[in-house]
């Protein structure tokens, strides 16, 4: 190919695409051909991971701007692509579908807070910093502020947020690992984090950026195909999105016949029976909950290291802001196909008029079926007949709700292909989240750490090899803590954003949008509202009743504003920030000329 | 810097303060305001969808993607009027 590598990117990733696209259908031929189920999961699995390596040693850099923002040229479709890719977690692919199944209208509000963050990232947060030319979201608070305290505590709360979030993706690259491989979970740990370093080790932004690109695309592809190929067997509309409302109220009609909200009389660990109404809305209470979920996730989504670090490698502001356009949309075309494959499972499995339907079958007929017994054997399902009358009620049906778009293609009866491509895609998911997020702990640790507090001195080539051994280093201890599985998916996902927004929001927003913030301030701000919202956690995880329905997943209900406050009252107490840094400001906010730090730096 | 330039800096920061408020006044609207009322909303309908359910699984999100958008453009708009544009 002629040209440089970024004038041929539309080319180098058609053509990738394409050869997705061949590989599936190859799969389906040899499925056809009589290759089986697991052969083609290993093969999935295998084929996407040595593509992500292979692009991640062919972005190999010994520059410190490649490095830490892969040289600032990457195009604004591309950087949302990336970005995406970041963003979208194995708990977004695997779990967010499941989540609305049982949740219903409550969960909802992940959905909401997950895609409108990115006003918030698009308002406040993404030009500014772009134009500021930080490597990191630390870099930007030590130089805005100034001193090597406020440098240090953004560093705390930046790994404090993304550690938390990342055991949570090695765990999950983990789980699919080990199912598609047939290996121990504990080896399936190691080797799912292999693969993340291999993709970020030797080429980091700029590596990590190619990979993504790739991952997204894979896990686009993954999770549309079996829910558009679903709805048209089952003939639900060939594109389901614009017509399952009818889904919607049909499933409010069954809800009362089906005697949806009864408990289970028995129980099996970590599967529930569905109790939660699809579309019910709730009183003034759960609109509070949904709100101030919603708000969290976004303040977090505008707050995360991971994210905001990739609008750091654009070419210029005005593309910074395009690219979160990019961003959003990419983001959007999985979130808008999470409610209707949970709606249309649903569907599947309680609407009688369905052949696909099990509530109200005879108990025989459904243990007898291939999909009820594949993941009643890896104690993913149960069904039991609590009453004895010999039918499958909605409270004897027991599932874990990650298993809802795992499980989906084969209660549509597609074939194997396709659930060898989901596993292909939500690992993808994981390992591009978790490949950002080990990737800002280290350069924060590497950039603002060593280089900019302990050895201001260091050349290039110690401070990158510096940077490798700390991802080497945070991997296996991330991976270490994943193995001992210590909370859901969710659950930890939920937390980073908490932390996130609890410490860092306020700081950046004002850092950029009041000139009167000052150093004092930004340390109140951080310190304080991290230490509250951290807790208000402890306190409603050891069992304190949670003020005003405030519960663990929305601690930075009360880390924020606390933050604000404290920032607030400090800064105006203390002096004034000097001229330099005031005109510094003034230049953040404008986009054009040169940024603030130099290029290396 | 020249006090032409600050000149130019002050007018560009106030009209896009301007438009950030008027994004974060919409933003606002479809991130809380419709899903605190989406019971009474769901009396409507709007293709099919209850409409206060419509707005969680996807009208929102589609406002958010525009908003951004149109929000790019008119800040284009303002970059290149007041000769600040980073292009």
């Amino acid at each position: 190919m002629k040209g440089n590598f970024i004038d041929n990117l539309p080319k180098v990733y058609g053509l990738y695409t394409g050869g997705f696209i061949i590989f599936i259908l190859l799969m389906a031929l040899f499925e056809q051909m009589g290759m089986g189920a697991d052969l083609i999961g290993i093969l999935f699995v295998a084929f996407t991971i040595v593509i992500y390596a292979g692009i991640g040693y062919l972005s190999r850099t010994m520059q410190v701007s490649a490095y830490y923002v892969a040289g600032r040229e990457v195009p604004p479709l591309f950087n949302g692509m990336a970005t995406a890719a970041d963003w979208m977690s194995g708990a977004s692919f695997v779990a967010l579908a499941g989540g609305i199944y049982f949740g219903g209208h409550g969960y909802l509000a992940f959905v909401v807070g997950w895609t409108g963050g990115y006003v918030l990232v698009n308002s406040l947060m993404a030009p500014y910093l772009r134009k500021f030319g930080c490597y990191t979201v630390p870099d930007f608070i030590g130089t805005r502020y100034g001193g090597n305290l406020a440098r240090f505590i953004a560093v705390v709360i930046l790994v404090v947020a993304s550690f938390t979030y990342v055991t949570a993706q090695i765990n999950a690259s983990g789980t699919i690992a080990a199912r598609a491989l047939q290996i121990d979970f504990a080896y399936g740990v190691w080797f799912g984090l292999l693969g993340i370093l291999l993709c970020s080790m030797l080429g980091g932004m700029r590596a990590v950026t190619w990979t993504q690109v790739a991952q997204y695309i894979v896990l686009i592809i993954a999770y549309l195909a079996p829910v558009i190929w679903m709805s048209n067997v089952q003939g639900f509309g060939i594109i389901p999105h614009f017509s399952y409302g009818d889904a919607v109220q049909r499933i409010g009609e069954l809800e009362p016949m089906l005697g949806v909200g009864e408990a289970a009389t028995e129980s099996f660990s970590g599967r529930r029976v569905l109790t939660t109404l699809h579309n019910a809305p709730g009183d003034a209470m759960a609109g509070w909950k949904f709100v101030t979920l919603a708000f969290c996730m976004m303040a977090g989504t505008a707050s995360l290291p991971h994210i905001l670090m990739r609008y750091f490698t654009t070419p210029s502001v005005r593309a910074a802001r395009v690219s979160v356009a990019w961003s959003l949309f990419f983001i959007f075309l999985l979130y808008f196909t999470a409610p209707a494959l949970a709606t249309l499972t649903k569907l599947q499995l309680l609407d009688p008029e369905l052949a696909t339907a099990v509530i109200g079958k005879a108990i025989e007929d459904v243990q007898n079926l291939t999909w009820v017994q594949k993941w009643t054997n890896v104690g993913m399902l149960a069904v039991s007949d609590s009453n004895g009358d010999g039918i499958v009620q909605i409270n004897e049906f027991f599932m874990r709700p990650d298993i809802v778009v795992l499980a989906t293609p084969e209660i549509a009866g597609l074939p194997a292909v396709i659930s060898g491509l989901v596993a292909a895609g939500g690992l993808a998911a994981a390992m591009s989240t978790a490949d950002g997020l080990l990737l800002a702990i280290a350069n924060a640790l590497s950039h603002d750490l060593y280089y900019k507090i302990i050895d201001p001195k260091a050349d290039t080539r110690i401070r990158l090899i510096v940077a490798r051994v700390l991802l080497i280093v945070i991997g296996v201890i991330a991976a270490l803590v994943a193995s001992l599985q210590l909370t859901g998916i969710l659950g930890a996902v939920a937390w980073a954003f908490n932390f996130a927004c609890s410490g860092l929001f306020f700081p950046l927003v004002l850092g950029v949008w009041w000139k009167r913030a000052n150093r004092p301030g930004a340390i109140a701000g951080m310190v304080l509202g991290f230490l509250t919202g951290s807790l208000y956690l402890w306190y409603v995880r050891t069992g304190g009743t949670p003020i005003l329905g405030i519960d663990h997943l929305r601690f930075g209900m009360i880390g924020m504003p606390v933050s604000l406050i404290a920032m607030i009252v400090v800064s105006l107490a203390t002096e004034e920030p000097d001229e330099e840094t005031q005109r510094m400001v003034d230049a953040t906010r404008n986009p054009s000329g040169r940024a603030i730090l130099s290029a290396e730096h | 810097m020249s006090s032409d330039n600050s000149a130019k800096e002050a007018l560009h920061w106030a009209k896009t303060r301007y438009l950030s408020i008027w994004v974060l006044i919409i933003w606002f609207i479809f991130s809380f305001v419709v899903h605190l009322f989406a019971k009474s909303l769901n009396e409507f309908s709007l293709n099919g969808f209850p409409l206060g359910y419509y707005f969680a699984v996807q009208g929102s999100l589609i406002i958010f993607v525009v908003l951004i958008v149109v929000q790019n453009l008119l800040q284009d708009k303002i970059d290149n009027e007041t000769g600040l544009s980073s292009e």
